[in-house]
């Protein structure tokens, strides 16, 4: 999971952060981001939100990718939040060749991308396609899903931030239970999103056999930078569910992106897992675990739950029952010592929220 | 080679001479065999450097070819009806952007009611969608237009939409030469793509465009199709210089030059109303045809000029503009304002429905006398619509209006009350 060594996993974590400084890893495994030689391959000056999660991951994804292809690389963007704010033409943050052809179609495109480079014996440009939760668990999901059957070799990266950001906060497949988006309203007897609807990509992805599947969150960018680039070691369809926080449609501080990147792991409503060829190979323990309270509350989707007087009790317990289940299916209280030993009880026909 | 083969081998052999380096494929009654056709060429080797990919819907097949085409590689694709409209957002997409892909269109009704028979419904819904659109009278025509249409889109860097009659054309067989590869090579340089994916020189491709630019961007998809107009008949023009054959161009005229009646139409049919017009010409009757090939672009001063000495234009196409009339008539009509032309609209074929010479020359004489209605539904088994209405007029709850008819014609009772 971790390109640390074990002595340094164990000596050199930052107190009450769990990251680790640049400074204090080996050379090879610091991140790129300190770098002089960094690609800047979504460079500053884009018109994201402050705070934006979205922005964050794509930029060390693709920089990963950048330093692992020798900048040989070709990305392909859904419609959405990183379309619109990296390309206000005339100007464009992409400084690799970049195309957007539509919302629902971006693994297909780049599908044909991957056979153009085929055909024209360029093995070493690679293909990477990204889009938002809608674009991906939703509007993209055929072609998404076709991409992976036919193992095309191309790495899909969803940017998670769990609703239609772009358009103004409405429900996608991955918003959550309780959480109040445009078309999800707190109101009634059952506010916000529903429970039991929705859907898990990357146990979908999972099941479709391809060589890699993993998720990330922008609290933990080393993990996140070493699951690109083992993402890039394999050849066929690979998949990288990364969870980004979204200051605007939340309701939350820009300050606390990260900070709730964070919580939503070490609540463990969000595990980070990942998967070889149909079998998850590893899971990442939870090492300071929380109530699920403490990462919803600071978010005014949730504010509901938290009325003045009138704490939905119920519904908390039922969200936390959701993180209870993900820590018993991965794994996640195992001491840092031990090994993933796999996952007990995984059922692939379990909804992601039950 | 002459040969004595389907239209869709044919059309696959021909796409395959074209070396085209991506092939999308998605089954879709009638295109079906055409696709299929080139996998096999590809797995069988015959068709080297070329990748063919199964994709799991229309809107798929399309999308790979906008990445493929994109990334500089020859690209191909087919479909129809259902098809068509699923892949529709691609379509423009595809053409917005530029990318010359080739596709072939195997002209087939839409639904509902279901439908797989032969009409322009599906094509005619993508006019404006800014491909380049032709049209195949005969299956020698299918194929030669195919690797026409290479050319034309490379030429011009926008896609090119072939469509070829569902079955009538996709599914007979008839004599079709086969050219060579050599003399395919030499008509038909390798691609240059006006624009490419390529990390030598990164660009970023289908950023938005705001109000500031759009109209401009708009226009000039415009203006090519109005440079289609003169690069249509240069290509089809080098094309018989190569191939000693006339295939393609903007419209094909037969016998117009003393016509007072002239019959306006596109596909396969053109063949049928010719041998009425022979035969009506012996009794006397100054009737002539003019077949379109390039619907889009819309050669209207080339239709003006060649319909002009007529006393009476009749459209005959196998489309409906639901709520209006014509879909190619519309398009006629604002071709010939000011020039007091009389221009008649027959709906025909939909859904396959047989456009047979007897009523075609029934139809024609009445029209001579000027006694044709505006908009004419030729066969229309009016008392079948009439019983439908009546069922509808008598009850709130008359049922599905298609499973009405049939039982109707089926000659069910209970149907006729």
């Amino acid at each position: 999971m971790n390109k640390l060594d074990n002595k340094q996993r164990v000596k050199f974590y930052q107190k009450g952060t769990f990251t680790v400084g640049n400074r204090l890893v080996d050379k090879k495994a610091r991140s790129v981001q300190a770098s002089m030689e960094r690609s800047n391959a979504i460079t500053s000056g884009h018109r994201a939100c402050q705070g934006c999660g979205e922005a964050l991951g794509a930029r060390y994804a693709i920089d990963t990718v950048m330093r692992v292809t020798n900048n040989k690389a070709i990305a392909c963007n859904a419609t959405g939040c990183l379309e619109v704010f990296t390309t206000p033409y005339p100007e464009t943050s992409w400084q690799l060749p970049w195309i957007h052809s539509l919302f629902g179609n971006t693994p297909a495109v780049a599908t044909g991308i991957a056979a153009a480079l085929r055909v024209k014996g360029k093995k070493d440009v690679r293909v990477i396609a990204q889009g938002g939760d809608g674009g991906t668990t939703d509007i993209g999901f055929g072609c998404l899903s076709g991409m992976f059957e036919r193992n095309d070799d191309v790495l899909y990266i969803c940017y998670d931030n769990e609703a239609y950001m772009n358009t103004g906060v409405q429900r996608s497949s991955a918003t959550p239970p309780t959480a109040r988006t445009a078309t999800t309203m707190p109101l009634g007897d059952a506010p916000g999103n529903v429970f039991g609807t929705g859907k898990s990509m990357p146990l979908i992805a999972i099941a479709h056999n391809i060589p890699y599947v993993a998720t990330a969150t922008v609290s933990n960018l080393h993990d996140l930078e070493t699951k690109v680039e083992k993402a890039m070691t394999f050849r066929g369809a690979r998949y990288i569910h990364i969870y980004v926080p979204c200051p605007l449609g939340w309701g939350h501080a820009s300050d606390i992106t990260i900070q709730l990147a964070r919580l939503v792991v070490d609540c463990a409503l969000f595990p980070l897992y990942e998967a070889e060829h149909g079998a998850i190979t590893g899971s990442t323990p939870i090492r300071k675990r929380v109530p699920v309270e403490e990462y919803l509350r600071p978010q005014r989707r949730f504010a509901h739950l938290f009325k003045k007087g009138a704490i939905d009790t119920l519904r908390i317990a039922k969200i936390q029952k959701m993180a209870d289940e993900n820590i018993k299916r991965f794994n996640l209280l195992r001491k840092e010592t031990e090994s993933f030993d796999g996952v007990t009880g995984i059922s692939l026909k379990e909804s992601k929220y039950t | 080679m002459l040969e004595q083969i389907e239209g869709s081998s044919a059309v696959a052999k021909c796409i395959a001479l074209s070396r085209p380096e991506v092939i999308c494929a998605y089954p879709i009654s009638p295109q079906t065999h055409i696709v299929e056709g080139c996998g096999k060429l590809v797995k069988s080797g015959k068709l080297k450097n070329c990748e063919f990919i199964n994709v799991e819907s229309e809107f798929g097949a399309l999308s790979v070819a906008i990445g493929s085409s994109a990334t500089g590689a020859r690209t191909y694709t087919a479909t129809a009806s259902q098809g068509l409209l699923f892949m529709a957002e691609a379509v423009y997409n595809a053409s917005g952007l530029g990318l010359p892909i080739v596709m072939t269109v195997g002209n087939r009704a839409i639904g509902a009611p279901i439908n797989i028979w032969n009409d322009h419904t599906d094509s005619m819904s993508m006019r404006d969608a800014g491909w380049l659109q032709l049209f195949a009278e005969t299956n020698q025509e299918a194929a030669d237009l195919h690797i026409q249409a290479f050319k034309i889109a490379e030429r011009l860097s926008m896609p090119v939409m072939v469509c070829m009659d569902g079955f009538i054309l996709t599914h007979a067989y008839d004599r079709v030469d086969i050219p060579s590869q050599e003399k395919v090579d030499a008509y038909l340089p390798p691609f240059k793509p006006r624009q490419v994916l390529d990390p030598a020189n990164p660009y970023s491709i289908g950023a938005m465009v705001g109000p500031e630019a759009f109209m401009e961007v708009r226009y000039l998809a415009h203006e090519k199709q109005q440079r289609a107009l003169k690069i249509i008949p240069e290509i089809a023009k080098e094309f018989k210089d190569v191939f000693g054959r006339d295939s393609g161009g903007l419209i094909r005229n037969y016998k117009l030059e003393d016509a007072e009646t002239i019959v306006v139409t596109l596909g396969s049919v053109a063949g049928t109303i010719k041998d009425v017009v022979d035969k009506m010409r012996e009794q006397g009757k100054k009737i002539g045809v003019l077949s379109i090939c390039s619907f889009r672009p819309f050669p209207k001063l080339e239709i003006r000029n060649a319909l002009k000495n007529s006393k009476r234009t009749i459209v005959l196409e196998k489309s409906l503009a639901v709520g209006f009339g014509g879909v190619v008539a519309n398009n006629v009509m604002m071709s010939m304002q000011g020039t007091g032309v009389h221009v008649y609209t027959v709906v025909a074929g939909l859904g396959g429905r047989p456009i047979t010479q007897p009523s075609l020359e029934k139809m024609l004489e009445v029209a001579e006398k000027d006694k044709l209605d505006d908009l004419t539904f030729l066969d229309l088994e009016r008392d079948v619509v009439e019983r439908e209405l009546k069922r509808e007029h008598a009850s709130e709850k008359s049922g599905p209006i298609a499973e009405n008819i049939l039982r109707d014609i089926a000659g069910l009772e209970e149907a006729k009350r």
